[in-house]
């Protein structure tokens, strides 16, 4: 082959190399994705690839699938207007967009909203959920393949204070948390057809932590976390592999790598599941590594957690030992203070971890090095309670009014 | 695919069978079959696959499928409406974005037809201002006392701008008028609030906000029956099984409770349980009601409240909800339900857990009756709002 060729094909790979970005938080709904590469170590109006408006508010991130992105939203005075839309991950040019009348209940606490979770996607579907139980499954051209109303079938399964649990494709199943004071539940839902492939009551509190993976023996396996602890699941059955009893945080979720897990439980508690998967062994607790709202990040040997007094807390991720740790605040005591952060931490290949704080402040943190360093700052002007999303040389971030596009 | 002109020609025909005979439609075999199998959707997926088949067929065709998607809302539920929405407005933006002719007339005689079902003439309006935005606005003014309440926002958000550029004129009298109108009209919470703040505080007026809501103010109250470690929700006490406002009854502790009257002069009709038995904890109370209904209609029960909770509404249980402490606003739940000409009864169970933090003192609800819209429904013999100094009284005294 010659060298001409050699390099076309190597163009061509670098063109269509996609790194996609399926759900809350990416792989493993875990934070990391090592085939994310090229991410920009600056935030700048130099490397904002575009910035589209959205017609409503929300809390979940952006989906990426092939040259398209996808996110939701929810307008109206009680929020009962849901929307899903895809734009091309290329401009940010408008592609389609869906509309739909809630079914369930709307109401939250004014900080979150309907649209609080993150789609998910099986690379040729997009499954959008809402606060308010409703479930819609598209393809990507935007053709409705089915719909759930769950509140319809659960009536009782709210909380008022709003939802915001992300779905997750495992296999053939949509996995959703609808967890509550009241009718509380998880499901795996038939990611063909949406009926019900498995339900399972959920303990009665209040949760809006999202579910996660862990690979045993090749075998992916559904982490369900709530105040209780950690239940894991068969996603095609919902059987029981393991639990965890040590009782977890409702808010941040936890981190997997492999078959460790890494769970916001009595500050930080890392657990593996035997390669039976009939029991957890626990690795370590370290109290001082609590996660405040962000859940917690493994890249490779380490684990990062923010805290709520706004601190990234880099520890061992055998041991649990702290590394270092650094104050996300701004290198110009003038500007906007970075405050607090609903977000939470994702990183690719290229060793930095991007973050968003509510006031909507962007960091870029070098961790591949020894300390963590912050290495660029952005401030949108927007309120940004969302998690940011990853795909090769591009960062994508949901602010209350806006979705942009950082990098190539 | 149908060559632009034969697509033309069937649009043609298609509007005048829905303008001119709507009942004798010489198309309807594009539509129906499929209209008919996503009106079959029902609970935990059941007719997911063949509404999807349906749905692709409807949006396989031109903008002739509009009205009659629109027109089969009527008798959908909320998940075939969804899919009947979402197929709408697919086919709209296709033909939209390829300049093909859309139903512009139609849509505008769909919209106006009051019997149409509520939100489907809300998309027809949306779809419609899309088309032609400066008559769509034309029209709005004319909804001020339309049945559909996403219809009715609309020309009520005109009166309450109309009125703020009188008051900032210092036109007063014109603004209090303006706004009078508008609080008349007004059917949601929001506009409701925003109209009687300009209207007391800045033009002095008085409003009744608990009629204009259609609060209920006057209750019996009976507490404390027990409720720790939550066990009171599921419990029956006596005025589960009868009420009698003359009888006594062993409540927490063994203690003799019985009912007393409590009226609440609240402006959005919250009835308080802390006021009358102090604030408690791990408690169960009840409260009492008769609301007279002019007729037997169908009707809406708005609940807030942040405890648990159950509705009773003559001796049947509506719903019931175990849920501490997450928050209450105004239309929280909304409970379809019958009521009887003449008297109904209605029973509310309030439980008050074992919290401790501040934010979990509230141990009350709130109340309203009203149609399908929103709009408040009166009690026959309603008495007047108390004022914050009258004492409760007994209902017929």
């Amino acid at each position: 082959m010659k060298i001409t060729h050699l390099i076309l094909c190597a163009l061509l790979l670098s063109i269509t190399a996609k790194a996609d970005w399926l759900n809350f938080r990416g792989p493993s709904a875990s934070g990391y994705n090592p085939d994310a590469t090229g991410t920009p170590s600056e935030l700048s109006d130099a490397t904002l690839a575009w910035k589209v408006s959205l017609p409503g508010r929300g809390l979940g991130s952006a989906i990426i699938v092939g040259d398209k992105v996808f996110v939701t939203a929810a307008s109206g005075p009680d929020q009962k207007q849901l929307h899903v839309l895809c734009f091309g991950a290329a401009d940010g040019s408008p592609i389609w967009e869906r509309r739909f009348w809630a079914t369930g209940r709307t109401m939250s606490h004014k900080k979150t909203c309907v649209a609080a979770p993150t789609p998910a996607s099986d690379g040729e579907r997009v499954y959008a959920f809402y606060s308010s139980n409703d479930v819609v499954c598209l393809d990507l051209k935007g053709n409705l393949m089915w719909l759930r109303g769950l509140t319809l079938d659960y009536p009782n399964a709210s909380n008022s204070l709003g939802m915001s649990s992300s779905p997750l494709v495992v296999g053939n199943t949509l996995v959703v948390q609808v967890e509550n004071d009241s009718e509380s539940f998880a499901a795996g839902l038939d990611k063909i057809s949406g009926i019900n492939k498995w339900k399972l009551d959920r303990p009665k509190a209040a949760n809006w932590t999202s579910p996660t993976t862990l690979n045993i023996n090749g075998e992916e396996i559904v982490a369900l976390q709530s105040s209780k602890g950690v239940l894991g699941v068969l996603p095609d059955t919902g059987s029981r592999i393991f639990n965890f009893e040590g009782g977890a945080a409702t808010i941040p979720s936890s981190a997997s790598a492999g078959d460790s897990l890494y769970i916001p439980s009595g500050g930080l508690t890392a657990i593996t599941v035997k390669t039976d998967g009939s029991e957890t062994v626990k690795h370590w607790n370290e109290s001082a590594q609590r996660p405040g709202t962000p859940s917690p990040l493994v890249i490779n040997d380490k684990v990062f957690i923010i805290n709520n007094a706004g601190v990234l807390n880099c520890a061992n991720r055998q041991t649990g030992e702290r590394l270092w740790r650094i104050r996300l605040e701004r290198s110009d005591k003038s500007a906007t203070p970075t405050g607090s952060f609903s977000g939470s931490p994702v990183a690719g290949a290229e060793g930095f971890i991007y973050l968003f704080s509510e006031a909507g402040v962007g960091l870029v943190v070098d961790v591949s090095g020894d300390e963590g360093e912050i290495v660029s700052e952005i401030e949108l002007g927007e309120t940004i309670l969302s998690t940011a999303s990853l795909d090769n040389g591009a960062v994508y971030i949901r602010s209350d009014r806006h979705l942009w596009k950082f990098g190539k | 695919m149908l060559p632009p002109n034969m697509k033309h020609f069937l649009f043609l025909a298609t509007s005048l069978a829905v303008t001119v005979l709507p009942t004798a439609n010489l198309h309807a075999k594009v539509w129906t079959a499929p209209l008919d199998q996503i009106a079959k959707v029902g609970p935990e997926g059941a007719g997911n696959a063949e509404a999807a088949e349906a749905w692709a067929e409807l949006t396989g065709q031109g903008s002739e499928i509009i009205i009659p998607v629109l027109e089969a809302m009527e008798s959908a539920g909320p998940l075939a409406r969804n899919w009947m929405r979402s197929a709408v407005e697919t086919v709209f933006e296709k033909d939209l974005a390829a300049s093909a002719d859309l139903p512009t007339d139609a849509l505008k005689i769909f919209l106006l037809d009051r019997n149409n079902e509520p939100n489907a003439r809300r998309l027809a309006f949306d779809l419609y201002h899309r088309v032609t935005p400066n008559e769509a606005d034309a029209i709005v003014p004319g909804f001020i006392d339309d049945p559909s309440p996403g219809l009715r926002r609309e020309a009520v958000a005109r009166l309450i701008d109309e009125g703020q550029n009188l008051l900032n004129q210092e036109r007063k009298e014109e603004s209090i008028t303006t706004l009078t109108s508008a609080l008349e009209a007004a059917r949601e919470v929001d506009q409701i609030d925003e109209i009687a703040k300009l209207l007391r505080e800045k033009l002095d007026q008085k409003v009744d906000l608990p009629r204009q809501f259609g609060f209920l103010m006057y209750w019996d109250l009976i507490a404390p029956f027990d409720n720790t470690d939550r066990g009171g929700f599921d419990l029956a006490y006596p005025p589960e099984e009868s009420i009698d406002l003359n009888g006594s009854y062993p409540g927490k502790e063994g203690k003799e409770i019985s009912w007393q009257a409590h009226s609440t002069s609240d402006d959005y009709g919250m009835v308080d349980f802390n006021k009358p038995f102090s604030p408690l904890k791990q408690v169960v109370g009840y409260a009492y009601t008769e609301f007279n209904s002019i007729k037997a209609r169908s009707a809406q029960l708005r609940l807030g409240c942040k405890n648990a909770w159950k509705i009773w509404l003559n001796g049947q249980l509506v719903f019931g909800r175990d849920e501490y402490h997450r928050g209450i606003r105004i239309d929280q739940y909304i409970l379809p339900v019958h009521l009887d000409k003449g008297k109904n009864t209605l029973l509310v169970k309030a439980c008050q857990n074992e919290q401790e933090q501040d934010w979990t003192v509230q141990w009350q609800f709130q109340l309203r009756v009203t149609d399908e819209t929103g709009t408040a429904i009166l009690s026959t013999d309603r008495k007047p709002t108390p004022d914050a100094t009258e004492p409760a009284r007994r209902r017929g005294e």
